[in-house]
């Protein structure tokens, strides 16, 4: 049986043994149950808060801040392995969440220094502070894996109960979102805004911009560590490589949260609404994530699906300014013109 | 007061752009001397003005600000002291942030900023009739994203954070230089009002002979990061373009060489 279009799960187009054509595609569609997708999706939801959570972290150094902060990586999986071992050794779930929380500060904390004291550029910071904590990671875990499962101990959310997972992850994001509305309009939160905007100004004006930059490059790292613990908690483990990527799917959540929360609401869109908007864009993410699993694509592909919704949102808003404004488009109205004139000559 | 005692800037320091901005620069303003700066292109007139201001340490010298050395204070740390306007209008306002935001974060210069709303409902009322002075119809748009602003609007609001918390010194930096004639002489003549009503301590860089000549009590003219004039009282009152242009070629030896300054007077 030759494959013409093969995954591990699926061969859409086959021929059999005398060589006519099986109309492979009628199989795929329907070996595809719209249940299954349906079942998935309370699942989808509660990560897709969770991973909102993250993102809202990380809109504090890529939207606030205008900083690239790669950091995330590292402290999202910190959080993950503070809680594990912290859990596994009898504290509360609680305390070890709070306890990732201040790691993740920590984490932040440190690429601020390398960036602010020592005059390292901002990616760089982010990319030395998060391959550090890959070390420290494993140091804290002591292995690449550990298992903290809800059968054995009490943990603050679990995928073992989906409707109260996405309960307690929403709670979660209404009081994060309610936090960084209030921080953000304070005289303190101001100054991180005011210095990702025109950090010259920001100085004209007595602001310290290197204390800015390190408190939020601290709060967004705390944000991502706490959601690594809660994600930790979800899928029962902690893995030294759940932070690989985190980046991107944070950016997926922020900037989908974006190009869709703009479009509903145009320019009515005020703080709050773009908050919401960053949990929307992971909730959305992580459906997308379910559709294509649910497709039997391969899910050693998953990354390279998640970097091309990241490139088609990202690509979105400049080809619609490009489709308003454009040099072809120049041309050929020109080119129209040209014509039209020169039928009035003749 | 402020006092400027032989500063040195030199730029990129044993390399081949090799440039010796400021070459032992002294001045003294009295308290409420309006001063106008004018010279060539590269006299080192933005310089001296970033020097005051804490941009970079200077190599030499000292800048005394009410008697006080301020020359080992970074930039945010003399920022209380000092009010400025960039000749950029984006370089004055943070675009993403409202009327009000931008003008509370300038009233906050020099104190601590802590957990308290960054902008209160008295402050806006109390901007409102500020911006109601100016009579550009900003004290409707409060809220409004500065970002949307035009350049004169901007440089508007600027001139107001600059001067929301009275300032030592205010330096005016070129700062109607980007914008179009009539609105460039609007910001002018707000500058001129704000410096008088408040009794303020400023310097102002121009490219427009005229206005560095009818503005202010004093003058001065740089060449070659040195101060070669420096004109004051009744000497600056009967001052002309053209007396002007003389003393510079009896001072320095040659014709004054700005491009702008040149085409507009």
């Amino acid at each position: 049986m030759g494959c013409i279009f093969y995954t591990p799960n699926i061969c859409i187009y086959t021929k059999n043994e005398n060589g006519e054509k099986m109309d492979g595609l009628i199989s795929y569609f329907s070996s595809l149950n719209p249940m299954t997708f349906v079942s998935q999706l309370p699942g989808n939801i509660a990560q897709g808060i969770i991973w909102g959570l993250m993102a809202l972290g990380l809109f504090i150094t890529f939207r606030l801040l205008n900083f690239a902060d790669l950091t995330v990586d590292g402290s999202f999986a910190t959080g993950g392995a503070v809680t594990a071992i912290m859990v596994i050794n009898g504290v509360p779930a609680w305390a070890a969440l709070l306890t990732s929380l201040a790691a993740g500060i920590i984490a932040g904390l440190i690429t601020g220094f390398l960036h602010t004291v020592l005059a390292i550029p901002d990616i760089l910071s982010g990319i030395l502070t998060q391959i550090a904590l890959y070390s420290i990671n494993l140091n804290i875990m002591g292995k690449a894996n550990l298992p903290v499962s809800y059968r054995n101990y009490d943990l603050i959310l679990s995928a073992s109960n989906i409707k109260m997972a996405i309960v307690i992850s929403l709670a979660f994001a209404v009081v994060l979102i309610g936090l960084m509305y209030w921080y953000f309009g304070t005289e303190s939160g101001s100054t991180i805004r005011a210095t990702g905007s025109n950090p010259d100004m920001s100085k004209a004006q007595g602001i310290n911009i290197n204390v800015a930059k390190v408190i939020a490059l601290a709060l967004s790292n705390g944000v991502v560590a706490m959601s690594g613990s809660l994600f930790a908690q979800y899928q029962g483990f902690a893995d030294i490589n759940m932070g690989r990527g985190a980046i991107v799917i944070g950016l997926a959540a922020v900037i989908i949260g974006m190009v869709i929360g703009d479009a509903i609401f145009k320019k009515k869109s005020n703080f709050v609404i773009k908050l919401i908007f960053v949990v929307v864009g992971g909730i959305l993410y992580y459906i997308s994530m379910g559709i294509v699993l649910w497709l039997k694509m391969p899910t050693d592909d998953t990354k390279l699906f998640t970097a091309v919704i990241v490139a088609l949102f990202l690509a979105v808003p400049n080809l619609k300014e490009k489709s308003k404004n454009s040099f072809k488009r120049a041309a050929k109205r020109n080119n129209k013109n040209i014509l039209v004139e020169g039928r009035k000559d003749a | 007061m402020l006092e400027i005692k032989d500063v040195y800037k030199t730029f990129n320091a044993g390399t081949i752009n090799e440039k010796m901005a400021l070459r032992g620069v002294t001045l003294k303003l009295e308290d409420g001397d309006f001063c106008t700066v004018i010279g060539g292109n590269g006299a080192g007139k933005s310089t001296m003005l970033n020097s005051i201001a804490g941009t970079w340490p200077v190599d030499n010298g000292m800048i005394l600000i009410d008697g006080e050395d301020v020359s080992g204070l970074p930039e945010h740390k003399r920022a209380p002291f000092l009010g400025r306007v960039f000749q950029d209008p984006r370089m004055g306002t943070v675009a993403d942030m409202g009327i009000d935001e931008n003008l509370a974060i300038a009233a906050r210069r020099g104190k601590r900023r802590g957990l308290a709303w960054g902008v209160t409902k008295a402050e806006r009322e109390e901007y409102r009739e500020l911006l109601k002075q100016f009579d550009l119809g900003l004290e409707d748009r409060m809220t409004a994203k500065v970002g949307l602003l035009s350049g004169g609007q901007r440089q508007a609001i600027t001139l107001l954070m600059a001067t929301i918390k009275k300032p030592r010194v205010l330096l005016l930096d070129e700062h109607t230089a980007a914008l179009d004639p009539k609105t460039a002489a609007r910001v002018l003549e707000l500058s001129d009002k704000i410096i008088s009503e408040n009794k303020l301590t400023a310097l102002m860089v121009t490219h427009n002979m005229n206005d560095a000549i009818t503005h202010g009590n004093r003058l001065i003219m740089m060449n070659d990061g040195k101060i070669i004039l420096n004109i004051s009282g009744e000497e600056k009152k009967k001052l002309t373009v053209q007396t002007l242009l003389e003393k510079f070629k009896e001072v320095s030896g040659s014709n004054l060489s700005n491009d702008r300054m040149l085409l507009e007077n």
